[in-house]
This record gives C-alpha cells, structure tokens and sequence, in this order.
C-alpha cells in the first residue's frame, strides 16, 4: 500500500467573506483518477486551483507524496512542475504559436534545449492530432482543438498530476469522445488525474472515484457506480436526479 | 482575393471604387474652397509676405535640417532611456510581495510627481539647476541634463502605458504561465509583457511622437535645434516663413511615423487574431 498522492485535510478557503471551501477532507492514489461533480459555484475550480498552488488556502493541509505543501510561503514551483493543469478556459497564450505555447515551460522551467523540447512537443502534437497546426495561433483553432493544445502544454511538462477543469464543457458530443479516449490513454499510463465536469456520463465512464461538491462540502463519495445509482445524501440524490431530469446522464 | 474571384469581390471592388470616388470629390471641394477664399481675407497679402516667402524658404530649409538632426539625435538616445525607465516603473508598481512595498510607493510618487508639472518646468529645473551645481564640463552640458528631464518626464508617462497594458492582460493568462511553473519574473517576461506591450503600441507611438516634437523644448535651455535656428532665422529676416519651413520638416518625419505605426498594428491584428468583422 502505497501513500496517498494527494492528502486533504480540512482544507478551507474564503474569497472575502464567501467561504468558498468548507473543511475538504479527500485522498486520492496514485493512478487514481477522481472526479468532482456538483452545482455550479459548488467550489470545483476553486478545489483544481488550490491543488495548484494557484490559491492558497486558509486552513487545513494539502500533502503532496506525504510532504506539506500548503505551509505558506513555500516555493510553489517544484510543486506545479509535478502537477500540471488545464483550465476551464484553456488559457492558451495568444501571441505565440501553438509549438511556442508547448516548449514555453519545458525550455525555461526544466530547461531542455530547445531542439529537444520542439521534438517532443512534435511529438506530442501528432498524438493528439495537432500535427499540422503546430505554427498556428490559439485564435485560429477550434474549441476543441485548443482544448486539445492546453491538454499537450500541460504533458510537454511531463507532470505526475494532471487537473484538468471542465474539459469537455465547450466540445460537442463527437470532439467529447475524443478527449475521453485522450484521458483513457493518460490514465493507462498511470497518471494520477483529478477532473472537475459537468458532464456525468463522462465523470462515470472515466472516474475511480466520484466526488459530489455542494456549498463547499464533498456530500458524497465512493465508486461512480454507486454514487449514480444510490447516493446516501439527499443532497446529492436531489442533484444528480435534477441533472437526469435535464437529460445530462 | 484570386481564389474566389465571384459576385462577393464584384461587390467589394464596386463599393471600393465609390468611396474612393466620394473622398476624392469632398477633398477636392475643401481645397478649391481654401484656394478661392483665403485669398480674398483683407490681410491676405501680408501674411503671404511673411508666411510664405518662397526665396525665405529656399535660404533657411538645408540651416533648418541641419539644426533639425539635434532633434532627431536627441529623439534617438531619450527613446530607449524612456522605453527601458518606464518598464522599470511599471513593473515595480505591479510587484505583488509585500518586500517590495517600498519599491511600489516610490514608483506611484515618481509617476505622480513627473506627470504633476509641465514638462518645460522640469526642463528648465534640470536643465538649469543641475549644471547649476558646479559639475565639472562634459558633465554640465545643458544638452545632457535637458535629455535627461525629457526622459524623466516621458518615462513617467510611458510608465503608466505600460502599466495600463499590464493591467489589461487577463489574470487568467498569469495563472496558466505560473500553473507551468514559471516564476513571477518569467511568466511577466514571456506572458504578460509580450501581451501588454503589443496592445499598447498604438498609445506608446502617439507618446513617441509627441516626444518628436517636444524634443524641440530642449531649445529654451540653450542647444540649437530646428525650433531655436527657425527663430534666429526669423530675427535676422525678420520673417516668419523659417516657421513654417520647420514645420513641413516635422511633418516630414512625424507623418511616415504615424503611418508606419498603423501598419504595424494591422499586421499584428492579422497575425495573431482571425478575420476582421467588417
Ligand atoms: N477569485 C475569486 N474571487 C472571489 N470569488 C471567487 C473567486 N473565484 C471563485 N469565486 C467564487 O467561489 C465560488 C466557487 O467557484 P468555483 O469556480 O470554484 O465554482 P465551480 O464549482 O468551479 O463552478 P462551475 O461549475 O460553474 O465552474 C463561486 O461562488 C465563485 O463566485
Ligand atoms: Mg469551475
């Protein structure tokens, strides 16, 4: 039995008065894949961005392979070159080139040369079918192939923790199979993934685990067969049948 | 547009051609206007004789270029002094961690404090003062210290510029350079500064040509450039045609500036974002 990848323990966090997070309690393995689903404004991205360092939070710990790293005024680099993340809005940089935006982190975090870090972006591109767009700008994609590009700049790291935000949300049905089999390929290389959706039918096909965030609260968790199927908490049951109502599972 | 040359380039040739048509026939209408009534204005004569003095003119234009490439070198070493001064600034008033508290403060006050007083005022306060001090002689020059209130005065405002496009880059941007694991310095240096800088490039230009033609300020300090030769021109002549002479001189450099500026832009525009909506 190996340490959890991630340990969360009690973690809060406000933005002003709004407590945003309320006592996060969550352990997730590694090779785990663990999705968080709930209301809007449930605290999701919030939860993504505070793994990342991107938030820090004001109370409770976040364990990353047993060592602290929530503890303030920590260098957050080494933790984010281990831990990639891809944004709701894919935040692509739009005055550089596809390629650009990939060899970006790769030849000034980790500094590779940038012959190497061109290579292996090539690499990565063809895999996700980007070859051919390797010296186009964000602006000239589609949503789904932004998307896509986000998804590659976040691996050129080569990260042990991807969190990846809503990455289905802006993609038709077609384009939303695609990146379900690119997060089933990620996960068969035992990359740990943490993905907020709003998409439940991709949240059962891809989850280990199923986190439903309410009021910033995990409210339920478990199996994905089972929290779909029997939720324990009215909340959530109130929830998920409303998202089945809408025709969204 | 040879790939679809069909109804729609018809059209847009057809539509082209009438507003060209349409400009051509106003401007024309405004000039005659100019040409048939100024002349009849009761003193009309007068200022011909002392505007627009042809001969006047063919004496004082190659003394005026001369004079003109003070300006021109004074322009060339303030440019990069207030470009780097002003980046200087604006960067440490975006400084987020509380050690560099101080640094912000002192950046507000400068830009505060430049922008506050005209800048002939700080001309003649360094331009004169400095020197004043009893430096030693290549040092004392007012040529120097006038270059050096100019950038003092630019940088504050091109600091505000910066800082104005610093600003408008989305927070967004900033989370995604430092999700990468870039420190602050290098997600400024390869995200943010990039962004900014291009979207202010049009403002930054404007404030580049106002510095063309501020340059000739330095003047009331002392150095001969076109301003100060144009004045001496027309004490001696007394005639004020050597103003009007540097005037087409400014404009011969200030306009090809503004126009290079637009294109610039233009050609940003297209690069990086998709078709315009006409
Ligand atoms: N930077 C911020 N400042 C203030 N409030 C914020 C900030 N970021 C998020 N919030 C608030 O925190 C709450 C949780 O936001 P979060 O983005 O985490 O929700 P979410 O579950 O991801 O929602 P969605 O499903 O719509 O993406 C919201 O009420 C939001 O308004
Ligand atoms: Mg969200």
């Amino acid at each position: 039995m190996t340490a959890p990848r991630f340990s969360l323990r009690g973690v809060r966090k406000s933005f002003g008065d709004h407590l945003v997070l309320d006592g996060i309690d969550l352990e997730i393995n590694v090779g785990e894949v663990v999705t968080l689903i709930g209301p809007s404004g449930s605290g999701k991205s919030t939860l993504l961005r505070c793994l990342n360092l991107l938030e820090p939070i004001d109370d409770g710990e976040i364990l990353l392979d047993g060592v602290d790293i929530s503890v303030p005024g920590i260098d957050p680099n080494p933790v984010r070159r281990r831990v990639g993340m891809v944004f709701q809005s894919y935040n692509l940089f739009p005055h550089m080139s596809v390629l650009d935006n990939v060899t970006l982190a790769p030849v000034r975090v980790l500094g590779q040369e940038h012959s190497v870090a061109r290579e292996r972006a090539g690499v990565l591109l063809e895999r996700f079918g980007l070859a051919d767009k390797a010296a186009s700008y964000p602006d000239r994609l589609s949503g789904g192939q932004q998307q896509r590009v986000a998804i590659v700049r976040a691996l050129a790291l080569e990260p042990e923790i991807l969190l990846l935000d809503e990455i289905t949300s802006s993609l038709d049905p077609e384009l939303v199979g695609e990146v379900l089999d690119v997060v089933r390929e990620l996960k068969a290389t035992g990359m740990t993934l943490v993905l907020a959706t709003h998409e439940m039918g991709f949240a059962r096909e891809t989850s280990d685990t199923v986190c439903v965030l309410d009021g910033g609260r995990i409210i339920e968790r478990g199996a994905p067969e089972r929290v779909f199927s029997q939720p324990d908490s009215a909340r959530a049951r109130q929830f998920l049948e409303r998202v089945i109502r809408s025709g969204r599972l | 547009m040879a790939v679809a040359d069909g109804r729609r380039a018809a059209w847009e040739r057809e539509k082209r051609r009438r507003s060209i048509a349409v400009a051509a026939a106003s401007s024309l209408v405004v000039v005659a206007a100019i040409v048939a009534l100024v002349p009849r204005m009761p003193r009309w004569d007068r200022v011909r004789a002392s505007f627009f003095d042809g001969a006047q003119f063919r004496d004082s234009l190659p003394r005026l270029i001369d004079a003109f490439w003070l300006d021109v070198r004074i322009f060339l070493w303030c440019t990069p002094a207030i470009v780097a001064l002003a980046l200087l600034v604006a960067m440490a008033r975006n400084s987020r961690s509380a050690a560099l508290f101080p640094l912000r403060v002192i950046s507000v006050a400068y830009t505060d404090v430049m922008r506050g007083v005209p800048i002939i005022l700080w001309i003649y306060l360094i331009g004169f003062g400095v020197p004043g001090l009893g430096i030693a002689r290549p040092w004392n020059s007012p040529l120097l210290w006038g270059s050096v209130a100019m950038v003092l005065t630019y940088s504050a405002y091109v600091a505000e510029v910066f800082r104005a496009g610093i600003e408008s880059v989305h927070e967004s941007q900033r989370a995604a350079a430092r999700s990468l694991g870039l420190s602050h310095w290098q997600s400024m240096r390869h995200v943010v500064l990039p962004q900014a800088v291009r979207r202010v490039v049009p403002p930054l230009m404007n404030d580049m040509v106002s510095l063309q033609k501020d340059v000739a300020l330095v003047s009331l300090i002392g150095p001969i450039e076109i301003l100060r030769q144009a004045g001496v021109d027309k004490a001696k002549f007394a005639n004020f045609t050597p103003y009007i002479a540097a005037a087409i001189v400014f404009l011969c450099v200030t306009i090809p500036l503004t126009r290079l500026t637009d294109w610039m832009i233009d050609r940003e525009r297209r690069r990086t974002q998709g078709t315009r909506i006409g």
